[in-house]
C-alpha cells in the first residue's frame, strides 16, 4: 500500500433486486481529508454511505478500516471502528432533551440509573472543544435546524468517531447556519479526523473538500482535486453532459398587472404571519421573494391558493378580486401553484402518476363524466404530459411515490403549466432535487415568464433567487422590508435584509 | 354514620376499585412507550382474572392466606403468555395494532368462558374463591389523627403497591437507561436503530410488561372485587384504564392518578349508599357515571395529549 487510508472501500456492489444501486464502487479516504462524493439524486450515494455506516450490506466487495478488513452489519460495528453519520433527515427524537439525544445507545450509568451529570460534562467538554454551541437541557423539537444538526455532530463526537459522514448537510440550513457548519467540518478535518460529504451542490465542495469523488448512476466517473476542477467540469461528470448554469432572459412586456396585493393580513393559529403586505406581479415577470423560512412565506402562498382565509386586504387576478374564494375557484381563475411541500400537499403519493396529473381537472370533462372516471382519458392525458415534460418512469400507471424527488417535482410543474395559468406560484420549486431537475424545472418557469404570465417565485436558495428573478422583494416578519434588483445586488446584501437590517434603499 | 367514617369509606372503595386499572393503566403505558398501541388490554385483563380465581380456587388449601398474592403472579404469567400474541402479531408480523389488540378482547372472553365451563361442570362461572384479598389496616401509620383512619384502616394493600410500582415505573421509564431505550423505539425507532438499538426487543419488552401488568390487573380484580370468574368480571375495566393511561398523559405516574380517579368513579355505586345526600340518587346512574366519564375524558384529552411519535407504526428493517 502506497499511502495509509483510514476507509477504502473495494469493489462495492450492491444490488436490490435486479437494481444495482451500486455498481463495483472503489473509494479511498485519507486521514484528516474533507472528501465530497458528488452525484445527483438517486446516482447511489446514500447507498453507499449506509453500507460505510452498517445500516446495509454490500453484495459483493470489502470494506478496510484502517486497513483491516471490516465487517458492518449494524450500526454497532461502525460505532466500534469509530464511523459516525450525520443523516439527511436527521436521526433525533422530538419528545427527548439533547442531552437524552446524545447519549442515547451510549449512556453512563451508575447501578441502573443514567449518570446525566457525568453525560453532561463529558459533552460540554467535547462542545469546547470543537466550538459547538448546543443547549443539552433543550428539547430537541424546540431548536433550530442548525443546532439539531449539531447535535448529530455531537452524537458521533460522542461515540469517539473519527471518520463523519455528513449526508447532504447543508439541505435544510440557511447561508449563515451553512457558513458555520464549514468551520465545523473544518475543525474537524484539523484535529485529525476525516470527513466524506454528499451534496449535490457544486459550490460547497469548491469551498471546503479536498478531493471529490463522482458517483453517476451506480458508477464512480472519476476522483480529482477540487482545487484544479472547475465547477462546470464537476458539473458535467455529475451529470453526463454539458450544463447550462447560466441563463438568458428575453425582453418581455412587463405593462400588464397580473396579480395585485394590497394590505393583505393573514393569521394562522392566532399569530399575525402577514402583515399589510402589498406586491404586484406584472406579465412577463418574475417576482423573486426572498426570506429567512418562517417569516410569513407559508402563510403568504396558502392565503394566495385559497387554503387559509386572509384577515383583510385584497388579492386581485387580473382586476378580479380572488381573496377569501375556494381553492378551486382560484385555480379555475388561473392560479398555478408549485408547492413547498411537494410530497404532502403537491402530490398524492399512493395515486399513479396519471391520476396526479388530473389532480385540478378530474370533475369535469373530458376526466369524468356524470361522475364516472374516464381513465382512457385520464392515461391518454398523463402519457402526453409524461412526454412533455420528460418524467422519467416507467409508465402513466406508476405511483407517485415511486418517483425520484425530481420527477416528482416534474410531475406537479407539468400539471401546473399545463393548465395554463396566468399567476405561477413556486415555493422552493428545486428543493432537494438534482442538478439536471433543477435546469429543467428553471427553463420551464423561465418559459412561463417569457410567454407573458406572471411568476412569483419564493424560495430560500439565494442563487435560485438571484438568477431567475427580474425583480427581488424581501419578506421579514410578515412584511416586505425591502426591493432589489437582481442584476445590482449581492447575495451579502441580500443575507443582512433577510436578517431584518434596514434596506439602503428607500421603499417605495 | 359519622365524617370520619364516610372519608374512610370512599377512600378505601376507591382504592379498591383502582388497584386493578392503575396496574393496567402502567402496563398499556409501557407498551405505548415503546411504540405498540394496546387497546388488548381488556383481554389482558381477562386472562388474568380466569387464570388467578382457577389458581385460587384449586390451590387455596396449600397456600392459605398467601393465595391470592401468588394468584396474583399466576395472572401475571398469564397475562404475559397472553400479550405474546400482540407481541408477535405487531412486531414480528407487523399487523395493525388495534386490529390486533381486538382480536385478544374477542379471544380472551370466548376462550375463558369456554375453559371454565370445563373446569366446572358446564357452568358459565366458577365458584367463589375461600382465600380474598380482604382489607388491611396499616400498624402504626393507622394511629395518626384522622388521615390514619381516612387512608390506613380497612384499606387496600394491594393499591398501595400499584401505587409503589406506579413510581417504580415512572423511576423506570425516565431515569433508566432501558427506559431511555424503551421510550426511543416509540418515538423515532428509525434512529434507535442507526444507535444500534434492537427495536424488536425494546418493543418486546414493552408488550411483555404491559402483559404482565394487565394480568395483574386482572387478577387483583377477581381475587378483591367480584371473587369469582364470569364473563363479567372484566368489564370495560380494560378501557377504562387505557382511558386513565391517556388522561395521564402516558406517565406512569399522571396514570396512577387518574387510574385512582376512575376508581372513585367506578366505586360511586358503593359509596353512593353510605353518603347521607346521594343516598336518594337513582343507582343507575352511578352505574352508568364510570362509562360515561371515561368517555368524556377520552373526547376531552385524547386530541390534546401527546401520544409517543411513533405509537402504532410498525418498523421496517431495511438490509
Amino acid at each position: 500500500m502506497a499511502e495509509n487510508y483510514v476507509v477504502e472501500m473495494q469493489h462495492i456492489t450492491k444490488q436490490f433486486g435486479n437494481y444495482k444501486a451500486n455498481n463495483d464502487i472503489s473509494l479511498q479516504l485519507k486521514k484528516g481529508e474533507i472528501l465530497a462524493l458528488l452525484g445527483e439524486n438517486g446516482a447511489g450515494k446514500s447507498t453507499l454511505m449506509r453500507m460505510l455506516s452498517g445500516l446495509l450490506e454490500p453484495t459483493s466487495g470489502q470494506i478496510l478500516i484502517d486497513g483491516q478488513p471490516a465487517h458492518l452489519n449494524d450500526p454497532r460495528d461502525a460505532k466500534k471502528l469509530g464511523i459516525g453519520m450525520v443523516h439527511q433527515h436527521f436521526m433525533l427524537i422530538p419528545a427527548f432533551s439533547v442531552l437524552e439525544n446524545i447519549i442515547l445507545g451510549d449512556e453512563p450509568t451508575k447501578g441502573i440509573k443514567i449518570n446525566f451529570q457525568k453525560a453532561a460534562k463529558d459533552i460540554q467538554q467535547l462542545a469546547a472543544k470543537y466550538h459547538l454551541k448546543i443547549d443539552l437541557k433543550a428539547k430537541v423539537r424546540d431548536i433550530t435546524v442548525g443546532m439539531q444538526q449539531r447535535v448529530e455532530i455531537m452524537k458521533a463526537l460522542y461515540r469517539q468517531a473519527h471518520i463523519f459522514i455528513f449526508d447532504e448537510p447543508t439541505a435544510a440550513l440557511t447561508p449563515q447556519e451553512i457558513k458555520q457548519l464549514i468551520k465545523i467540518l473544518r475543525a474537524l478535518a484539523n484535529e485529525g479526523n476525516s470527513v466524506i460529504f454528499i451534496t449535490h451542490k457544486l459550490k460547497e465542495i469548491k469551498e471546503v473538500a479536498d478531493r471529490c469523488v463522482v458517483i453517476r448512476n451506480g458508477k464512480v466517473i472519476d476522483a480529482v482535486k477540487v482545487s484544479e476542477t472547475p465547477e462546470a467540469a464537476l458539473a458535467e461528470m455529475m451529470v453526463g453532459r454539458k450544463v447550462n448554469l447560466g441563463i438568458i432572459k428575453q425582453e418581455t412586456d412587463q405593462s400588464q398587472k397580473i396579480l395585485k396585493v394590497e394590505n393583505l393580513t393573514v393569521e394562522n393559529h392566532g399569530r399575525l404571519k402577514v402583515r399589510n403586505f402589498n406586491l404586484t406581479v406584472h406579465s412577463g415577470e418574475i417576482v423573486g421573494v426572498a426570506g429567512v423560512d418562517g417569516n410569513g412565506q407559508s402563510e403568504l402562498i396558502a392565503a394566495l391558493t385559497g387554503l387559509i382565509k386572509s384577515k383583510s386586504g385584497i388579492i386581485k387576478l387580473l382586476n378580479q378580486p380572488l381573496q377569501n374564494l375556494s381553492a378551486r375557484q382560484i385555480s379555475q381563475a388561473g392560479v398555478g401553484c408549485i408547492p413547498e411541500d411537494r410530497q404532502n400537499v403537491g402530490l398524492i403519493l399512493p395515486l399513479t402518476i396519471a391520476e396526479n396529473l388530473v389532480l385540478k381537472d378530474y370533475y369535469h370533462q373530458p376526466a369524468s363524466r356524470h361522475g364516472w372516471l374516464n381513465y382512457a382519458a385520464i392515461n391518454q392525458h398523463g402519457r402526453q404530459l409524461i412526454k412533455d415534460f420528460d418524467i422519467r418512469s416507467q409508465s402513466e400507471k406508476e405511483k407517485a411515490a415511486d418517483l425520484s424527488g425530481g420527477n416528482q417535482q416534474k410531475v406537479i410543474v407539468a400539471r401546473e403549466i399545463a393548465a395554463q395559468p396566468k399567476l405561477l406560484i413556486a415555493a422552493n420549486p428545486t428543493r432537494g432535487v438534482d442538478i439536471g431537475a433543477i435546469e429543467y424545472i428553471h427553463e420551464k418557469i423561465m418559459a412561463q415568464r417569457n410567454a407573458g404570465r406572471g411568476v412569483l417565485l419564493v424560495s430560500f436558495e439565494l442563487d435560485e433567487i438571484l438568477k431567475l428573478s427580474d425583480r427581488i422583494v424581501v419578506m421579514h416578519e410578515g412584511q416586505i422590508v425591502g426591493e432589489l434588483d437582481p442584476k445590482t445586488t449581492t447575495s451579502e446584501e441580500l443575507g443582512l435584509m433577510m436578517a431584518g437590517k434596514k434596506p439602503v434603499m428607500q421603499k417605495g | 354514620m359519622s365524617f370520619s367514617t364516610v372519608l374512610m369509606t370512599v377512600f378505601s372503595t376507591t382504592l379498591i376499585y383502582a388497584a386493578p386499572l392503575i396496574f393496567t393503566a402502567l402496563g398499556g403505558a409501557f407498551s405505548e412507550h415503546s411504540g405498540i398501541v394496546n387497546v388488548g388490554l381488556e383481554g389482558m385483563m381477562i386472562v388474568g382474572a380466569f387464570s388467578s380465581t382457577v389458581f385460587n380456587l384449586f390451590c387455596a388449601k396449600i397456600f392459605g392466606a398467601a393465595t391470592p398474592w401468588i394468584s396474583l403472579l399466576i395472572g401475571a404469567v398469564f397475562g404475559l403468555l397472553f400479550s405474546l400474541l400482540h407481541a408477535v402479531a405487531t412486531i414480528n408480523f407487523r399487523a395493525d395494532h388495534i386490529i390486533s389488540g381486538t382480536v385478544l378482547n374477542m379471544l380472551a372472553p370466548a376462550l375463558c368462558v369456554f375453559l371454565t365451563r370445563i373446569f366446572y361442570n358446564g357452568k358459565g362461572q366458577t365458584p367463589i374463591i375461600d382465600q380474598s384479598m380482604g382489607t388491611f389496616t396499616f400498624p402504626g401509620l393507622s394511629k395518626i389523627p384522622l388521615l390514619g383512619k381516612m387512608l390506613f384502616t380497612h384499606t387496600s394493600l394491594v393499591a398501595y403497591l400499584a401505587i409503589i410500582v406506579g413510581i417504580i415505573g415512572w423511576y423506570f421509564l425516565y431515569r433508566t437507561n432501558i427506559g431511555l431505550r424503551l421510550r426511543s423505539v416509540g418515538e423515532n425507532p428509525v434512529a434507535a436503530d442507526t444507535l444500534g438499538i434492537n427495536v424488536a426487543e425494546y418493543r418486546y419488552l414493552g408488550v411483555l410488561i404491559s402483559g404482565f401488568l394487565g394480568g395483574i390487573g386482572g387478577a387483583v380484580m377477581a381475587q378483591s372485587i367480584t371473587l369469582n370468574f364470569s364473563v363479567s368480571t372484566i368489564s370495560g375495566q380494560g378501557f377504562m384504564s387505557l382511558a386513565a393511561m391517556i388522561f395521564g398523559k402516558w406517565n406512569p405516574l399522571g396514570a396512577t392518578a387518574a387510574a385512582i380517579f376512575f376508581g372513585l368513579a367506578q366505586s360511586l355505586p358503593i359509596i353512593g349508599g353510605y353518603v347521607p345526600f346521594l343516598a336518594h340518587v337513582n343507582s343507575v346512574w352511578f352505574q352508568i357515571a364510570p362509562y360515561a366519564i371515561t368517555i368524556v375524558v377520552l373526547v376531552i384529552f385524547l386530541g390534546k395529549a401527546v401520544a409517543p411519535a411513533a405509537d402504532g407504526q410498525n418498523y421496517i428493517k431495511s438490509k
